[in-house]
């Protein structure tokens, strides 16, 4: 067990009659896969730090149906949006800030339609605010010389044309930040994506971790950064395919930053 | 007989121009066999992105030597049209270089069109060693097997035959003016036909003529008749990449339309009020809409547009993640069904007085295979690629929406991820009460 942080609830802050700066959506992959759990802790050392008044939906938060949404399943979708809504709206939540690239995306972009307008930031933009308002300064030692190359995820990058915040919070860790060839708007795809996380690939010469890690290790890279949970699994699985796990690492921005301070 | 030059051409024009016109009227009735959607908004963006992408090919050149070769092309074709505004004129009133009193400006138009001729053959050449000689592999994939490949070459002939002719004629005609021929007045500078003007010396001025005559009428009914080539080949973006970019994707590339169908039955379930066994409020009860698409009537026409701007250039395909680790997919191919079925159900209703008579056929498996639909990791690198703003992504949603709400036919795994999702609000079979574990962890 880590050390710890600081969390409420939403229904704690109801109950002193407060509203949170803003709601940390952990998502899914965040409050159940192992890895991705790091980087919600993480995130929250960073609130912590910055003194940042949070709030989470704990056992009220349910998946926002985006990866049904990209199934296929639109009835699903819709039904988990018009709850999730439901709840936000009866919270009077202005502003989501979330780790996760994909929810990022169905919050801002397809909740609105269904009722439900909001703020909504990933957290790589969040934190470059906490750092432009020197609420969050880090010591930047940490990193300084190490190689590290930015994956974009599809859902941050092309989805929303987010390219930049992941980039410029990562350039205070002092780190020297490399390229890949494919980067920004033809950065290639983790292989994750449109439900693929959830079922086995189809019949190919490749699977496309495998080669979206290949161009990560291009770079020789210490260090390989996301700002997406199933990223991460992605490239973790990939560096592991062409053995060089005890080499390189993938950690989220998240953590690099939370590892800065 | 004075005028049978004029009256031949009067009637090649209005052939030429009239079938163009039937066939438009076709490609538009096949369009709007699409579901209606609402492209009204953000006007100043639409005008915006159709003037930055389609007239400025800002995207083209993303992939530099392909991008600049075909601004030559696409200039060229442009530009040399105020040629044949030109010939048109002549070509009806028995006139010969009827803007020639231009003078100094006619000089410099003729000549800029020398050089963009001179341009587009070059370009034409590159693109054909791309095709034929270096072979890309965007170019060579399963896809584009016959008449797909035939067409792209057919096409580059087209042009360099049409650009050869250009230049033959004002070799000819430079010629005819220098031995001061009839007819043929002292107008236009011509910095590339010069070169030709050597293979011409000592021919008599009625040989000259014929030449003149020759390559005049050819380049004009060539162009009659590559205008007319369009309908039938991939070629249709020069005219549909205008409206393409105009009605393309102004929202997010991650945003997915929500179903408003979809929406109104979500409501009624989770309305306490609702009395789920009472009568349809109207009295239109009418067969609920179908959820997604299975064949190109459910597709909205913008959709249906996008397959006919498509020009198989590949770019999409050779960004897909799938198809790069050698899955089925590629998006282009969804763009080529889309259209093929669209022209099989555009001819079966041309053979039954306009109706669309049911031929047992649809774009699910008789064209766009499941193996294909389920490839895609929605990564909108198709989308991002793609110089004329068409959008794959959106045909292979709907598709798997037809195929898991009506057929409940999602691969296995993903039923499971959707039930999981269904009992206890995760993709992952995990208890909603564990969602603040991480905390303590």
């Amino acid at each position: 067990m880590g050390e710890q942080l600081r969390v409420k609830t939403m229904q704690e802050f109801m109950a002193e009659g407060k509203q949170p700066e803003i709601l940390f959506w952990v998502g899914s992959a965040g409050s159940y896969d192992d890895r991705a759990k790091k980087i919600s802790r993480a995130f929250v050392k960073l609130l912590n730090q910055a003194n940042v008044d949070f709030a989470v939906l704990g056992q009220e938060e349910s998946s926002t149906g985006d990866v049904a949404k990209r199934a296929g399943n639109e009835f699903l979708f819709q039904m988990q949006a018009m709850m999730n809504i439901e709840l936000l709206n009866g919270y009077e939540i202005k502003r989501i800030v979330t780790c996760d690239p994909h929810s990022f995306n169905t919050l801002k972009n397809e909740y609105p339609g269904l009722g439900g307008t909001y703020d909504v930031l990933h957290h790589t933009q969040y934190l470059k605010e906490l750092l432009d308002q020197g609420r969050l300064t880090l010591r930047g030692e940490t990193y300084k010389g190490k190689r590290i190359t930015f994956h974009d995820p599809c859902y941050l990058g092309r989805a929303n044309s987010v390219y930049e915040a992941p980039r410029e919070i990562l350039a205070k860790t002092n780190a020297d930040l490399v390229e890949m060839k494919r980067h920004k708007t033809t950065a290639l795809c983790c292989g994750a994506g449109g439900a693929q996380m959830f079922k086995e690939p189809e019949k190919g010469n490749m699977d496309i971790n495998v080669l979206r890690t290949k161009d990560a290790l291009e770079t020789n890279p210490n260090i390989i950064a996301t700002g997406c949970p199933y990223c991460n699994t992605m490239m973790t699985d990939g560096i592991k395919a062409h053995e060089k796990e005890n080499s390189v690492t993938v950690l989220d921005v998240a953590e690099l930053l939370a590892n800065s301070i | 007989m004075e005028y049978v030059p004029n009256i031949l051409f009067a009637i090649a024009l209005i052939a030429g121009v009239g079938f163009f016109t039937r066939n438009v009227k076709k490609l538009s009735r096949n369009i709007k066999l699409g579901k209606d959607v609402d492209v009204s908004d953000n006007k100043t963006q639409r005008w915006n992105n159709m003037i930055r992408i389609a007239l400025g090919q800002t995207k083209m050149v993303v992939r530099p030597v392909a991008g600049i070769m075909h601004i030559f092309v696409y200039v060229g074709f442009i530009i040399i049209n105020l040629e044949v505004l030109e010939i048109i004129l002549d070509g009806l009133l028995g006139t010969h270089r009827l803007f020639s009193s231009l003078g100094s400006v006619y000089n410099f138009l003729i000549g800029s069109f020398e050089i963009l001729a001179f341009l587009v053959i070059v370009a034409v050449v590159v693109f054909w060693i791309r095709r034929n000689i270096i072979r890309l592999q965007r170019f060579i994939k399963p896809e584009m097997k016959g008449w797909p490949k035939k067409d792209g070459n057919l096409i580059l002939y087209i042009e360099l035959v049409l650009m050869t002719l250009f230049l033959t004629m004002n070799a000819a005609d430079s010629q005819l003016q220098q031995l001061g021929a009839e007819h043929y007045v002292q107008a236009g500078s011509f910095p590339i036909s010069q070169f030709l003007t050597p293979l011409m010396s000592g021919m008599s001025e009625s040989g000259l003529m014929a030449i003149e005559r020759t390559a005049w009428w050819m380049h004009i009914l060539g162009i009659l008749a590559f205008l007319n080539y369009l309908y039938y080949s991939k070629h249709l973006h020069i005219l549909l990449a205008f409206p393409n970019t105009y009605f393309g994707k102004v929202k997010p590339k991650g945003q997915l339309n929500n179903l408003q169908s979809v929406t109104n039955e979500v409501k009624l379930m989770m309305d306490p009020n609702a009395d789920p066994f009472a009568a349809p409020a109207t009295s239109d009860a009418a067969v609920p809409e179908k959820f997604g698409a299975s064949d190109v009537m459910d597709l909205n026409w913008v959709q249906l547009l996008n397959a006919y701007t498509c020009t198989e250039c590949g770019r999409c395909t050779s960004e897909c993640p799938a198809n790069q680790t050698g899955k089925k997919l590629s998006p282009r191919k969804i763009m080529m069904d889309t259209r093929d079925r669209l022209e099989e159900v555009g001819k079966n209703m041309d053979a039954n007085k306009g109706e669309f008579v049911p031929d047992g056929k649809q774009l699910l498996d008789d064209y766009i295979s499941r193996e294909e639909l389920w490839a895609c990791t929605t990564c909108n690198a198709c989308v991002q690629a793609c110089p004329v703003s068409i959008d794959p992504l959106s045909i292979i949603v709907e598709m798997r929406r037809y195929l898991v709400m009506e057929q409940s036919a999602a691969p296995m795994e993903l039923n499971n991820m959707m039930s999981n999702i269904e009992n206890n609000g995760a993709p992952w079979p995990y208890n909603q009460m564990d969602r603040l574990n991480w905390v303590n962890e």
